[in-house]
């Protein structure tokens, strides 16, 4: 198992036209993701990558029995494919969409929240690398040749630090269940404590790998869940130790604006919940290698 | 994006709320001439920088003549003001805002924020305006009310009601009020704000509500729809390293180390900043290249990058998924050929494309220092920075 996505999986990609989205839609493919078809406005009846393209989602889920959506879409028109594919009957979304307005974004949750939670659509991103689940499927840019299959679940803010934890993983031999990105934007569609309880649910997640940084309170909530649930081990790396206060450290997230937002009070939050923090990002793969083994 | 707060209180009373009489000035001759227009006995000069704490600094200041106007204003013009928002370098003050005084008996705060736990639009208030949110919270936590907006809904009166009695408004107030608050709810969204501060808001004597102060930052990721608050954007008071940075598609923060930063991608960037300093270094520099970097990209980066001139070491990090590792050198070689750099630079390529990458490094016949991982290459670039320092000469270590 995995979570979110596996093998069998369709998948559609909303702005499947554009030059970005038509790469990595073909590396998705490459990878073996079951992409069924993709969505542009204007441009139904029309064939990419050798699958058809609809004028809406309700269209391709009609038509090809789609379940999960990747969102290739700029930023000005994001919000409405998200809230299109919550609509739209689609059960899990990846938007990789970087610049959506933070207001935008409270609107696409409060939208969400329109359905019951038995049909509510699971968003992650916008402004992630995706999800992988290694050997099954891709939904998302990550390089999938450095995920190794395996049982730690990695979720992350940051795509290249996921990607560098990843790596570290297959170069010790151990493999990776689901990789997810909850980006690095203020309003995001889960968090990390959302993501924890579908690791700590799936019996192939053995361990969990969780990459933080600077700025908002979702490690703190994490932790908190971590301590009165969290069954499996779980690792944490916080980036932002020397970053300062009030700046905005390329993701619109990343700003220490509060008390308990900087790396140091992150770490010791964590730590403190009984979470083995890795003290530099080079060692993530071995203190998760040590915390599996003890 | 932070605006001016003489901007700030001119879309705030387009949203209803209130503000005191005031004017702009260039010069101290204007600022005493635009006091005799608004008229009154009583002035306050205020230096307009982006930072609060302007009242401590000296950027704030109580005239009862045109001389002292004009003295206040000659004082402040062409000064950098530094407050505990500014760091030390401070604000250059090239404009002053003249209002005329108001006497008032109550002073309120009253802030807007995106709140992260809830995802919405936070309300926070209190009765003890003046003080710094953060003072006012250490001193009087119990005169704070909070409030989240429903965004289907928008602020309802009720909600703007409760606040008004929770603060202790008095009752013929309370209409003005709930005016205010919903006035400045309206600025926030339709203009796509991230903050909303009026510290203080004031019940003047004659039983006026008004806003003697007023900050606002906004969302640069909206800001393709606002144009008329993108022309807002006062770049003398930005770092001209990390503007001219923005502008070439480059995220770059200044800090005050010696090694500077080359990386791809926010978190990553971050944390070479932090394995630096685990080495025994101090980073020179945050800058995420983004995604798809071109090789121009990167050459620009390192003019960037090496404008900082306490830069004596480089460290390139690149973990590429959507970038190109052999892209990436490229750049790296192009940037060093056309303006060879007199101190050491350490390179680490990963990902995507990583073999060519490593193979243009090396028929480049640069003097590269390589590294396979994030703390070797931290390590590589202290020792050589370190090196490098204490020789005080061009040698560097081949890769």
């Amino acid at each position: 198992m995995s979570i979110f996505i596996d093998g069998q999986t369709k998948v559609i990609v909303q702005g499947i036209t554009g030059r970005m989205a038509q790469f990595h839609t073909k590396e998705m493919i490459d990878y073996g993701t079951n992409v069924v078809g993709g969505v542009v406005p204007g441009k139904g009846g029309e064939t990419v990558l050798g699958v058809p393209v609809f004028d809406t989602v309700k269209q391709a889920v009609a038509a090809t029995g789609a379940e999960a959506s990747l969102v290739f879409v700029p930023p000005p028109f994001a919000a409405d494919s998200i809230m299109e594919a919550a609509d739209g009957g689609i059960r899990y979304c990846v938007c990789i969409t970087d610049g959506i307005p933070a207001q935008d974004m409270i609107q696409v949750k409060r939208y969400m929240m329109r359905y019951p939670k038995s049909r509510r659509m699971v968003l992650t991103g916008p402004n992630c690398a995706g999800t992988i689940s290694p050997g099954k499927a891709m939904l998302g840019i990550m390089p999938g040749h450095i995920y190794l299959k395996g049982n730690v679940g990695i979720v992350g803010r940051s795509g290249t630090l996921g990607y560098e934890t990843a790596q570290q993983l297959k170069d010790l031999g151990i493999g990776v269940s689901t990789s997810v990105g909850i980006g690095g934007d203020p309003i995001n569609g889960s968090s990390f404590r959302d993501i924890l309880e579908r690791f700590e649910a799936d019996p192939d997640t053995h361990a969990v790998c969780l990459i933080g940084e600077i700025g908002g309170p979702q490690e703190a909530e994490a932790a908190a869940w971590i301590q009165a649930h969290m069954t499996k081990p779980v690792v944490a790396y916080i980036a932002g130790l020397t970053a300062p206060k009030g700046r905005t450290m390329g993701h619109a997230g990343a700003i220490i604006s509060a008390f308990g937002e900087s790396a140091s009070e992150k770490v010791e939050i964590l730590s403190a919940a009984g979470v083995t923090v890795a003290e530099n990002p080079s060692v993530i793969g071995s203190t998760i290698k040590r915390a599996m083994a003890a | 994006m932070d605006i001016h707060e003489y901007q700030a209180k001119e879309l705030l009373r387009g949203f209803g709320v209130g503000v005191p009489d005031g004017a702009l000035a260039y010069s101290p001759e204007q600022a005493a001439y635009r006091a005799r227009e608004l008229g009154g006995s009583r002035w306050i000069v205020k230096a307009q920088v982006h930072a609060g704490g302007r009242g401590k600094a000296g950027g704030v200041k109580l005239c009862g003549s045109d001389h002292e106007i004009a003295d206040a204003a000659a004082a402040m013009f062409g000064r950098r003001l530094v407050t505990h928002q500014t760091g030390p370098e401070g604000k250059g003050v090239y404009r002053v805002y003249v209002e005329a005084a108001v006497p008032f008996e109550r002073e309120i705060y009253l802030g807007f924020v995106l709140d992260r736990t809830t995802q919405r639009v936070m309300i926070v208030a209190s009765s003890q305006g003046g003080m710094e949110i953060e003072e006012i919270s250490a001193k009087s936590p119990e005169s704070i009310v909070r409030s989240t907006v429903e965004p289907a809904v928008g602020l309802r009166e009720f909600q703007a009601r409760e606040i008004a009695f929770a603060l202790g408004i008095p009752p013929g107030l309370t209409q003005q009020m709930v005016r205010t608050l919903q006035g400045c709810y309206r600025a926030f969204r339709d203009l796509d704000a991230t903050m909303v501060e009026i510290n203080p808001l004031v019940i003047t004597t004659d039983n006026r509500i008004l806003a003697l102060d007023a900050k606002m930052t906004f969302d640069t990721n909206a800001l393709f729809r606002h144009p008329q608050i993108a022309e807002l954007r006062d770049k003398s008071q930005e770092d001209p390293r990390e503007s001219s940075a923005a502008d070439r598609g480059l995220n770059y923060i200044g800090l005050s180390g010696n090694i500077g930063c080359i990386v791809n991608g926010a978190g990553l960037a971050m944390a070479t900043m932090d394995t630096i300093k685990m080495a025994g270094g101090e980073p020179a520099n945050f800058l995420d290249i983004g995604g798809g970097a071109t090789p121009e990209r990167v050459a620009k980066a390192f003019r960037l990058v090496t404008s900082d001139k306490n830069v004596q070491a480089i460290l390139v990090n690149i973990f590429a998924g959507i970038n190109r590792c052999d892209w990436v050198a490229d750049g790296v070689v192009q940037a060093l050929k056309a303006e060879p750099l007199d101190m050491p630079v350490v390179v680490r390529l990963a990902g995507t494309n990583v073999e060519e990458g490593l193979k243009i490094l090396a028929r480049s016949g640069l003097p590269i220092i390589r590294a396979t991982s994030l703390m070797e290459a931290a390590e590589r670039a202290v020792i050589a920075w370190k090196n490098d320092a204490a020789q005080n000469t061009k040698v560097r270590v081949a890769g």
